[in-house]
């Protein structure tokens, strides 16, 4: 049977990309992939526990059902954000998204 | 019915017109002198009322005073706190002093009309003038040491505002500015003393203060003290030795302001004052020693100085100074009748007496009396004037001068101090000498100069008729109980009577004084300037009135500036270099503020990813949940 420390240290290293995506990627679209593998961690997470925590429970694995659905429309307006983003700019480089700051 | 109640008025007129004329001034022009004199009459007239009132029923001071504010702990000072008055009394001195200072004002005001008439500073003129006749009333009538000494400063601004009224002549600026800094030194020892007053007797009220004394509440040396403070802040005001340095300069001012403050009133202010607390000074033998000898010293300092000047408002001016001092010697030797009723009759003569030269300057364009000579003739009015002030000042005999003069001396005779009285004997001969050499040098002899006088407008004229009269007979009021009525408010100065040859002698020495000036420059003034005897050492000394100027010069005010440049590069290079040192700390740490907001979204989240790293392993390493 797979240990609990198992799927944490997935959950970790999953994680743990996400965050080196986010933070260093120059591509808007792959942070916005990036996010998706953070919450997907923390999905990893929420089922692990629900199975192996203190008080396992369904709880969890339910909680990481909405998880997922937020990620999707998250995942949907960030692109549509994105496209609109491209049409104005023409670039998605995250590097030029500085309007704020002039 | 007693109209003792209505004298917080008097003051209240000037002050209503003062804010009329700095509302609507502008819009007035000329008719702005109409509401000023509109507004001083009012004055005049309700304070002559009340004078003739307080004359003529000898019965208690009036006193009104309500509670302005209460300041500390009732466990100090006076139960409940120290309370601070405002109010106003009516006493034989303040009664008095109304009738005087509004009499002057009056024909100040009138007198201005013509004076400054095409001045398009006019109406800020009459404004200062209502302003100044505002704080000199309600210094008199004030029933505490805190009121007036508001006062004291309001009369002290307003003169400094007269003084620089030509602020576009550079010596009048000056001028201003040295009497301001002047009086301001001799303030300070004033509120010195007021303040020590107040430390020890708790309250302001002149009434408090004199039962402290006469209870012995306070100790003599305090009493001394005190007592020398605020005759300090008196000299600095009237103008005595060694303070007497702004007056003569003051002259800057037009003349009427001349005749009003710089010689009627507010240069008697200090008198007042010293008049005023006499229960305090003469309780102590010290502090009146000092108040006559200053007052003997700046009598006979001034008149010395008189004798060499050749400007004829400067003549007038350090005539002024010596009268001053002449007032101080009398209050000093506990002459209160003979200094109160000196200031009485003074002030008449003396704004005559200005109010005459500055007719003689309006019409001849200059103030040095070598250029006029032989201009009587043509300004009969003014020469008749200006003869009766001088005769008056000079203490020739049935003039007001004579009576108040010869009580001054008889109080010097009195107090038993020989030299003194010998001082004064003295002065008066040399008071005697230098009016009539202004005198002879203005109106006598030839015209010496192409100019041509002639009689001023009738606006100028009739004050100065009017100021004659009163120095003609301001004098005969000793014998309608003068003496007995001004004492009658408990100050305890008794009627002075010396021998008659005192008397005499002072009819001799204002007689030889005159002779003297008629010999010198009466006869033949044009012969006596035109031998020009080459300046012996005293002229010089005295022409340089004593070089008390340069002595202040050297001693204070250049060693004050050398520490005011001194300071100023202490100013420079170490506070701003301080100041220099936060601001560019604070500008780095702004640049590197700046640099962190980049723009860049990822840049953000690093930090935000680091600190919470920071955090976490933080937490961590305390441990986690305990």
């Amino acid at each position: 049977m797979v240990p609990l420390s198992a799927y944490l240290a997935v959950a970790a290293i999953l994680f743990t990309i996400g965050v080196f995506g986010v933070l260093f990627k120059r591509n808007s679209i792959i942070v916005l992939l990036s996010i998706e593998l953070m919450l997907n961690a923390a999905n990893i997470n929420l089922v692990a526990f629900s199975k192996f925590g203190i008080y396992p429970d369904t709880a969890g694995q339910i909680f990481s059902l909405f998880v997922i659905a937020v990620a999707a429309v998250e995942a949907a307006v960030g692109l549509a954000i994105l496209i609109l983003y491209f049409r104005n700019r023409g670039t998605i480089n995250i590097n030029e998204m500085d309007i704020m700051k002039r | 019915m007693y109209m003792y109640n209505l004298a917080w008025i008097v003051p209240l007129l000037p002050l209503i017109s003062f804010v009329l004329l700095v509302a609507f001034g502008n819009r007035l022009k000329e008719r702005a002198a109409y509401l000023g004199i509109f507004f001083i009459l009012g004055s005049f007239v309700l304070s002559t009322i009340i004078f003739t009132q307080k004359y003529l029923q000898k019965g208690e001071d009036y006193l009104f005073t309500f509670r302005w504010f209460r300041a500390g702990d009732s466990d100090y000072g006076i139960a409940g706190g120290s309370i601070f008055n405002l109010g106003f009394e009516v006493t034989e001195l303040n009664a008095l002093m109304l009738f005087v200072v509004t009499a002057i004002s009056l024909a100040v005001f009138v007198y201005s009309i013509g004076y400054m008439r095409g001045d398009e500073r006019l109406p800020v003129f009459y404004s200062y003038l209502s302003l100044f006749a505002f704080s000199m009333l309600g210094l008199v009538i004030s029933p505490n040491l805190f009121q007036a000494f508001i006062c004291w400063e309001l009369v002290g601004a307003t003169s400094f505002l007269l003084i620089g009224f030509y602020f576009y002549k550079e010596s009048a600026k000056v001028a201003a500015k040295k009497a301001f800094l002047v009086t301001r030194l001799a303030d300070l020892g004033i509120l010195i003393g007021i303040l020590l007053l107040f430390w020890q007797v708790g309250s302001f009220e002149y009434r408090d203060i004199f039962a402290a004394v006469e209870g012995g509440a306070l100790a003599p040396w305090f009493i001394t003290l005190t007592a020398i403070l605020i005759f300090i802040g008196a000299a600095g005001k009237s103008g005595q030795f060694p303070f007497h340095v702004w007056l003569p300069d003051a002259m800057e001012g037009p003349t009427p302001v001349s005749a009003l403050i710089h010689a009627a009133t507010m240069v008697a202010a200090g008198v007042y004052l010293v008049a005023r607390l006499f229960p305090l000074f003469a309780a102590s033998t010290v502090a009146l020693l000092v108040v006559a000898i200053v007052g003997a010293f700046t009598a006979i300092f001034a008149a010395t100085i008189a004798l060499t000047q050749n400007d004829i408002k400067r003549v007038l001016a350090y005539s002024t100074v010596s009268q001053l001092g002449y007032m101080m010697l009398a209050l000093g030797s506990l002459g209160y009748i003979a200094g109160v009723f000196h200031l009485f009759t003074h002030a008449f003569f003396k704004a005559l007496l200005f109010l005459a030269a500055g007719s003689v300057i309006h019409a001849v364009g200059t103030q040095n009396i070598k250029e006029m000579g032989g201009i009587g003739s043509q300004m009969k009015l003014t020469r008749a004037v200006f003869l009766i002030g001088a005769l008056a000042i000079s203490g020739f005999p049935l003039l007001s001068g004579f009576f108040s003069k010869d009580q001054i001396l008889m109080a010097a005779y009195g107090s038993g101090n020989t030299f003194l009285f010998w001082m004064s004997l003295l002065t008066a001969v040399l008071t005697a000498f230098y009016m009539f050499r202004l005198y002879f040098l203005t109106f006598g002899g030839k015209v010496r100069t192409a100019i041509s006088a002639h009689e001023s407008p009738r606006s100028m004229t009739i004050p100065m008729a009017v100021l004659a009269f009163f120095a003609v007979f301001a004098g005969y009021i000793e014998f309608f109980g003068f003496g007995e009525w001004i004492t009658a408010g408990g100050t305890i100065a008794q009627e002075i009577s010396g021998p008659v040859w005192i008397m005499i002698g002072s009819i001799a020495v204002a007689l030889l004084g005159i002779g003297l000036a008629w010999y010198v420059y009466g006869r033949d003034a044009d012969a006596t300037l035109a031998k020009a005897p080459k300046p012996a050492p005293l002229y010089k000394l005295l022409y340089n009135k004593y070089y008390v100027d340069e002595l202040y010069d050297t001693a204070i005010v250049k060693p004050y500036t050398l520490f005011g440049k001194f300071l100023i590069l202490f100013d420079k290079y170490v506070i701003e270099g301080m100041v220099q040192l936060a601001v560019h700390i604070s500008v780095g740490l702004g640049r590197f503020g700046a640099r962190l907001q980049s723009g860049q979204i990822q840049a953000y989240m690093l930090v935000t990813v680091l600190g919470i790293a920071t955090l976490l392993i933080s937490l961590a390493v305390r441990g986690l949940f305990n």
